[in-house]
């Protein structure tokens, strides 16, 4: 529902053609269609608060700027909208960074908007001052700094441009006290021109010919969807795409939901903790096609040398810096996602696969994800995963932290729509879980959404229970508690001769007790018979739930590719090391 | 392998910050980078040196154009292009070798632009390696200072370059 500005006249009693640059600012949001902001108040944007308080757009107040810079961002990935987040200058825009560089790694339009010192005291080291346009300068798409009350509406309908437009990422815009203060008229630009800014290239009918013909000579095709697929809303074009070509679909971290797991054709993630069916496809194909996907480490091992060596790679990404950048590229065809497929689509040959096919199939039957179902010392947090899955009919937005609860759900939870997983797949952001599924749950009030997190990066981030139980807002925070930091103790173990440095998270609350401290309801579970029992509680009460699942601490996330080694060298479980 | 990238930019605080901020960040060398005004008002033009194989060089330059305050890229061949470099030097000189500095910077048509008593400010233009050149021949002299502006360059008419002698 767009927010409506009922009253001309403003807090400070102006006449109603004059508004003061926080107006301004404010009304620029409400013409781009912002009905949500996150953040958090403070010195320098005490004139934009003070606007806010006529009530023009929504604003969730975190308990600190990274959780709301992570729940505008949960926003964005859940709806595809740009999210917004407001901090003050200094230690609020400094707060701001982890989230920004996270939402540039996985490409995610963010408007993050900053208060700084007036302008007549920038660069003088004034109190809670921080040069935040030049901090940012390679984490953001690009940012500003507004020099006078009459940009801001052109800067406002830029950042939101260039936030949304071909690839996109955070713009950030700076704004000093004194200019939020100014007093200016307002008009809002319908559109701007931007010289630097580059629209998607419409895809290339020679580079799709070309695609056609490899396609048609291909034995042994895959597909690597990628984060691209989910960013471009391509899922339908992509089914498409791989069910008349017949070609078999690995879907990254970022890709998953952009293609649904329980279609035959899917094979698995790939990569580090890939499925057997996945990687083994990936370093024997003839014809790799990469859709939106960047070939980044955690699916090539960085072992190019290993990966698809008798492939023919077709690379197709909106952003022509992708091409070439990783791996060499047999056909590059850079355009949107959804165009490209859908001008593939016309006229798709399909491949000559059934006996690849049969071979992914077998593999996928011979090789499946397993673990070792007992609850003996505590849940398996697989099992606890699988059991989310089922009970949400794999229709749940689950949002995740970084560590071995994050492959869990990238391979037990099912996703069968985009947008459904939001995890921080390129920075790995502990603690951007909780907050992500705040935005997410605040865009979309009426579905079921998840926060998958860990013992450690729960403890990042958990001063956000205040706004869940405030708000009441019913986000599920699903705790895998292993009493360790799970991930790093694995690698310890594997590759440090179980050596186990400063993992060991000992002295954490009770998170039972810490969740009714805020207000919020929260179960324990130590078995599958608690754990049942506590989701069917959780799920179906109204409001805010925690559960702390105690799962095996010994369990590790397999397969696994030790890093520096190829997919071929994939460790299928503990008795291999 | 050399190569020179001529890129437009928006004439806007910090974007030279932008630009080798990113050149940093994506690990890639710079030899040299000067920045001036162009022929568009609100645009400067900034030449940039550097090293690299094609995969590299191609990457900077993509890389490059994603910044939004980059307008084109273009590269620039040395073979079909001039390129030149201001320096000043500034070498110890008392009356006695005056004259024998004058007869090398001659050749070089390098001129004396201030003359103190005990040293000479010397300009040159030229490409890098004439410049070098010039620098190692007043080395015995014992240079004081030399301030370089980096290499400028502009591609050539194509279509004329046969009536184009080097000069």
């Amino acid at each position: 529902m767009a927010p409506q500005l009922e009253s001309k006249t403003n807090s400070i009693g102006l006449d109603e053609k004059k508004y003061t640059g926080s107006e301004i600012l404010l009304r620029s949001l409400v013409e781009e269609g912002v009905d949500m902001i996150f953040g958090y108040p403070g010195g320098a944007v005490l004139p934009i608060y003070d606007s806010l308080y006529d009530g023009h757009v929504r604003h969730m107040l975190a308990r600190h700027e990274q959780g709301a810079i992570h729940a505008a961002d949960g926003y964005a990935r859940a709806t595809g909208k740009p999210g917004v987040v407001m901090a003050t200058s200094g230690p609020g825009a400094t707060n701001l960074v982890t989230g920004i560089a996270t939402a540039m790694m996985d490409s995610i339009p963010l408007v993050c908007i900053t208060g700084n010192v007036p302008l007549s005291l920038l660069g003088t080291d004034a109190f809670q001052e921080a040069d935040i346009t030049g901090i940012t300068m390679p984490i953001t798409k690009h940012n500003y700094l507004v020099r006078s009350v009459d940009e801001i509406p052109i800067i406002v309908k830029e950042a939101f441009t260039i936030a949304a437009t071909g690839r996109p990422g955070p713009v950030l815009i700076d704004i000093p006290k004194d200019v939020s203060q100014a007093v200016s008229t307002f008009s809002y630009p319908e559109k701007v021109e931007i010289r630097g800014l580059h629209a998607p290239e419409k895809p290339s009918q020679i580079q799709i010919s070309r695609l056609h013909q490899v396609i048609q000579q291909a034995q042994r095709p895959v597909i690597l969807a990628g984060g691209g697929v989910v960013r471009a809303n391509a899922q339908s074009e992509l089914i498409e795409f791989a069910e008349k070509s017949n070609i078999p679909v690995t879907t990254t971290l970022m890709g998953l939901g952009g293609f649904p797991s329980r279609n035959p054709l899917w094979l698995g993630m790939p990569g580090m903790h890939g499925t057997y069916a996945a990687n083994h496809a990936l370093l024997e194909c003839d014809l790799l096609i990469g859709i939106g996907a960047r070939f980044d480490d955690r699916v090539t091992m960085g072992r190019i040398d290993k990966f698809a060596t008798g492939a023919k790679i077709i690379h197709i990404d909106i952003d022509p810096a992708e091409i070439d950048k990783n791996v060499h590229t047999y056909v590059p065809i850079v355009g949107d996602v959804k165009e490209v497929l859908a001008a593939a689509n016309n006229g798709l040959p399909s491949a000559d696969s059934s006996n690849w096919l049969s071979l992914c199939d077998s593999r996928k039957k011979e090789y499946p994800l397993q673990y070792n179902d007992s609850d003996e010392n505590g849940l398996k947090p697989q099992w606890v995963i699988e059991h989310l899955d089922e009970t949400t009919d794999g229709k749940a937005i689950v949002a995740t932290d970084v560590g071995q609860h994050q492959m869990w759900v990238a391979q037990y939870y099912q996703f069968s729509e985009p947008r459904s997983l939001l995890s921080s797949g390129g920075l790995g952001t502990m603690g951007f879980g909780f907050p992500a599924a705040i935005g997410a749950q605040l865009a979309y009030p009426d579905r079921t959404v998840i926060a998958v997190t860990g013992d450690g990066g729960f403890q990042m981030t958990a001063q956000e229970l205040a706004v869940i139980a405030l708000e009441n807002i019913p986000v599920k925070v699903v705790i895998i508690n292993n009493q360790c930091l799970g991930m790093v103790r694995q690698w310890q173990e594997v590759f440090y001769k179980e050596r186990y440095s400063e993992v060991d998270l000992s002295g954490s609350p009770d998170f039972v007790k810490l969740a009714d401290a805020y207000g919020v309801k929260a179960w324990r579970a130590r078995n599958k018979e608690e754990a049942m029992q506590a989701w069917k509680e959780a799920l179906s009460h109204p409001g805010p739930a925690v559960l702390d699942f105690w799962v095996n601490p010994n369990e590790n996330v397999y397969p696994m590719v030790a890093p520096g080694t190829g997919l071929d060298e994939m460790m299928m479980g503990d008795e291999e090391q | 392998m050399r190569h020179i990238f001529s890129v437009l930019v928006n004439n806007r605080p910090r974007v030279l910050a932008r630009v080798s901020s990113l050149l940093g960040q994506r690990n890639f060398n710079i030899e040299s980078i000067s920045v001036g005004k162009s022929e568009e008002k609100d645009l400067s033009r900034m030449i940039i040196v550097t090293g690299g194989d094609e995969r590299t060089l191609n990457q900077l330059s993509k890389q490059l154009s994603k910044l939004i305050d980059v307008i084109e890229v273009k590269t620039i061949t040395e073979t079909t292009s001039v390129e030149r470099e201001l320096m000043l030097i500034r070498v110890a000189a008392g009356p006695n070798v005056r004259m024998e500095i004058q007869g090398i910077i001659d050749p070089f048509r390098a001129n004396v632009v201030d003359v103190g008593h005990d040293s000479l400010m010397l300009q040159a233009t030229g490409d890098r390696a004439k410049l070098d050149t010039l620098t190692e021949l007043l080395r015995p002299y014992h240079i004081l200072e030399i301030a370089r502006t980096g290499v400028i360059a502009l591609s050539r008419e194509i279509d004329k370059i046969s009536l184009t002698t080097v000069i």
